[in-house]
């Protein structure tokens, strides 16, 4: 083991450095010098802390007397670089906060904007269905990851080789609708940018048979198997009192059997019109957890079968809000150099039409105006509420814009979860509230 | 939002006063800060205006709020008058300002009543106005009620910049730990009673607020093949 310990001069307490060996070396070196309370910082760079998590952990002997978290270590300041971009332009900040669920940060900002311009019901129909059709493609896509890497922290590579093979044809599908695998700045105030190809219906249905095998294959994988339950079992336990106490919101919610989801009590985007379930379980542990998780994914492809079929039924409609205000007049196509704006609209701006072109010009340069006021709009984000609270004084910039990301509120339980566990169900317990850093610090 | 301001002149003497709330002002029509103004509309001043109170019957759920919370600010011997400073309902959300000393006394209300049982407190951001003197800060608070089927209302506090105190709720509310934490990172807005106010996203050592208008973005001039891109704060722009 590399160790070294100094003497640490202001407070007289040994100072380890550990990287990698045997965790009873420490513990017996430790010993020798009578310490017994230990401070061990477990991150910002450790490979079980997902991203740059700095947990802060007293322990006596392997078991955790107290647990902080410590975070920023990510932030990149992405609200107030949304205060001087346009209303369009805060989309594609906007979709970098939390990286696994770049589809629902759009789609709460945009939502918040959309009632902010007071065009909520304006909202073409087939809009909404793309909208669902992305995030519930996404949820997908962020549960697998969290399986994946909570696996993969656990020490079970087969769990993420199985769930990143079958998140990355998820990731096809988004590549061909937006040209993107992920922050795909996709969703817009007044639509989205673009319809999907044609041709994707069928693709998704594909893909959604291959995605139920896989998922057969992952819970034949985990559910019953005794190595998992052993340290999942109620480890990282967080009852309802607990849950409402810190606002936690999402699958570590819904595993004390509380069945609440946005998408059931308060509907958005037309969810009211699909039939879906909301998964629940009451152990409130993590093994709870991620099989909620598991189930919320079948759910998530019923879903998107049905969006697809609603896809197919309207078939031709536009996908952008008819206020040519805040509608920009230019469709990508694809050229032959990859993507482009379409032909038959350069025609027009330079050929024809110049207060085509200057609108055209004016809308992306400087961006439509919002009056002023603010908004709070909340979605059911895989992790739980993620919340865009807008705030608009009438200019072309959103004024501030403050999101309410579920991995940040959710950490907060990470003492509750794991003071009085082993060291390595810490792991487990944070693996099981799946924080994403770039949510959490923005 | 001017369209639903009412003249306070033919105001009943008993009312909440329903004029629109000015933070700031516009001036010309198409937004430059910078640089002169060639267009001859430069000298136009057209004032901010946040929605005003609204007036009884507010619709929804939100009368039925309302009506509770009088009764239990009352019976928790704070009269309502005294606690909310104004109610505004625009755009179908619920917003009540409360006297920044009276909210935690409101904030055991939302979340004990029965008939409020607000038990999840999502968070507050700050938001600041420089130019709304005597009430800069704005700290937000959304509150979600899942007993009552999904009910949102927003709690606004303010507080002068000269003395950025809010009491914390966090003993009402321990979700709202971490979120007080980042708001005084962010707006420096002192939440009196929080158990470690501390910065949470910026580092320890950080001078200054970065969310506050008067904090600049930062950034450096970019060179590219011969030309210079200023900085986002810097460039010309139009809002």
């Amino acid at each position: 083991m590399t160790t070294h310990h100094d003497i640490d001069t202001e407070s007289g307490a040994s100072v380890y450095n550990v990287s990698g060996g045997d965790w009873n070396d420490l513990v017996d070196e430790a010993t020798a010098l009578h310490e017994e309370r230990i401070v061990v910082n477990m991150g910002p760079q450790h490979p079980s802390t997902h991203g740059v998590l700095r947990l802060i952990l007293e322990l006596d002997g392997e078991t955790v007397t107290e647990a902080r978290a410590g975070i920023g270590y990510l932030h990149t300041g992405i609200e107030k670089n949304m205060e001087f971009r346009t209303w369009v332009q805060g989309v594609t900040f906007c979709t970098r906060m939390d990286y696994l669920t770049p589809i629902f940060q759009e789609t709460a900002y945009c939502l918040a904007v959309e009632r902010l311009l007071g065009i909520t019901d304006a909202i073409p129909q087939r809009a909404s269905i793309i909208r669902v059709l992305m995030m519930e493609l996404t949820r997908i896509n962020s549960h697998l990851v969290c399986i994946g890497t909570g696996g993969m922290e656990m020490g079970a590579t087969t769990v993420m080789t199985v769930c990143f093979r079958e998140r990355e044809r998820i990731l096809r599908i988004f590549e061909a609708v937006t040209g993107l695998r992920m922050n795909m700045a996709y969703i817009r105030p007044g639509g989205v940018a673009q319809d999907v190809p044609e041709g994707m219906t069928e693709t998704i249905r594909t893909v959604v048979g291959e995605l139920r095998k896989g998922l057969g294959e992952l819970e034949a994988l985990l559910n019953e198997n005794p190595l998992l339950k052993g340290r999942t079992v109620n480890v990282g336990y967080l009852d309802l009192t607990g849950c409402m106490a810190l606002g936690i919101t999402g699958p570590v919610l819904r595993s004390t059997g509380l069945p609440h989801d946005l998408r059931k009590s308060a509907p958005y985007c037309g969810y009211e019109e699909y039939d879906f379930e909301v998964k629940t379980r009451t152990g409130a542990d993590s093994y709870d957890r991620l099989r909620i998780r598991i189930d919320e994914m079948y759910e998530s492809l019923k879903l998107v079968l049905q969006a697809c079929e609603k896809l197919d039924a309207t078939q031709g409609q536009p996908v952008m809000v008819a206020d040519k205000k805040i509608a920009w007049p230019a469709q990508l196509s694809v050229g032959s150099d990859g993507q482009g704006n379409s032909l038959e609209h350069i025609r027009e701006i330079m050929g024809t039409s110049m207060e085509a072109l200057i609108h055209h010009f004016k809308l992306v340069t400087e961006g439509f105006r919002v009056p002023p006021g603010q908004a709070y709009v909340a979605v059911e984000s895989p992790k739980g509420e993620l919340g865009c609270h807008a705030v608009s004084d009438g200019g072309t910039r959103p004024y501030r814009v403050h999101f309410r990301d579920p991995s940040f509120n959710n950490l907060q339980a990470v003492a509750a979860m794991c003071e009085g566990s082993m060291v390595a169900d810490v792991i487990v317990a944070v693996a099981s509230i799946d924080p994403v850093m770039g949510g959490v610090d923005r | 939002m001017t369209d639903h301001a009412a003249d306070p002149s033919t105001d009943l003497t008993y009312g909440p006063d329903t004029t629109p709330v000015e933070i700031g002002e516009r001036r010309g029509m198409f937004g430059p800060r910078q640089g002169g103004d060639t267009t001859g509309y430069g000298g136009l001043v057209t004032p901010i205006l946040l929605p005003g109170a609204a007036v009884r019957p507010y619709g929804g759920y939100f009368d039925e709020v309302a009506d509770a919370l009088e009764r239990a600010l009352g019976a928790g011997g704070t009269p309502y008058e005294e606690a909310v400073e104004r109610v505004v309902v625009d755009r179908g959300e619920l917003t009540i300002f409360v006297r920044r000393e009276h909210l935690t006394a409101f904030a055991q209300s939302l979340r004990d009543h029965p008939a409020l049982r607000f038990e999840v407190c999502t968070g507050v951001s700050g938001v600041h106005y420089p130019h709304e003197s005597g009430r800069e800060l704005h700290a937000v608070y959304h509150f979600i009620s899942i007993t009552h089927g999904t009910r949102r209302i927003r709690v606004e506090v303010t507080a002068p910049d000269s003395d950025p105190q809010i009491p914390s709720i966090v003993g009402i509310y321990p979700a709202n730990d971490w979120h007080e934490r980042e708001t005084w990172d962010m707006f420096g807005i002192i939440f009196t009673g929080h158990p470690a106010l501390t910065r949470i996203l910026m580092p320890d050592d950080w001078p200054g607020h970065p969310q506050r208008k008067d904090y600049p973005l930062g950034g450096i001039p970019v060179e590219y093949k011969g030309g210079t891109v200023p900085p986002p704060d810097q460039r010309r722009s139009y809002s």
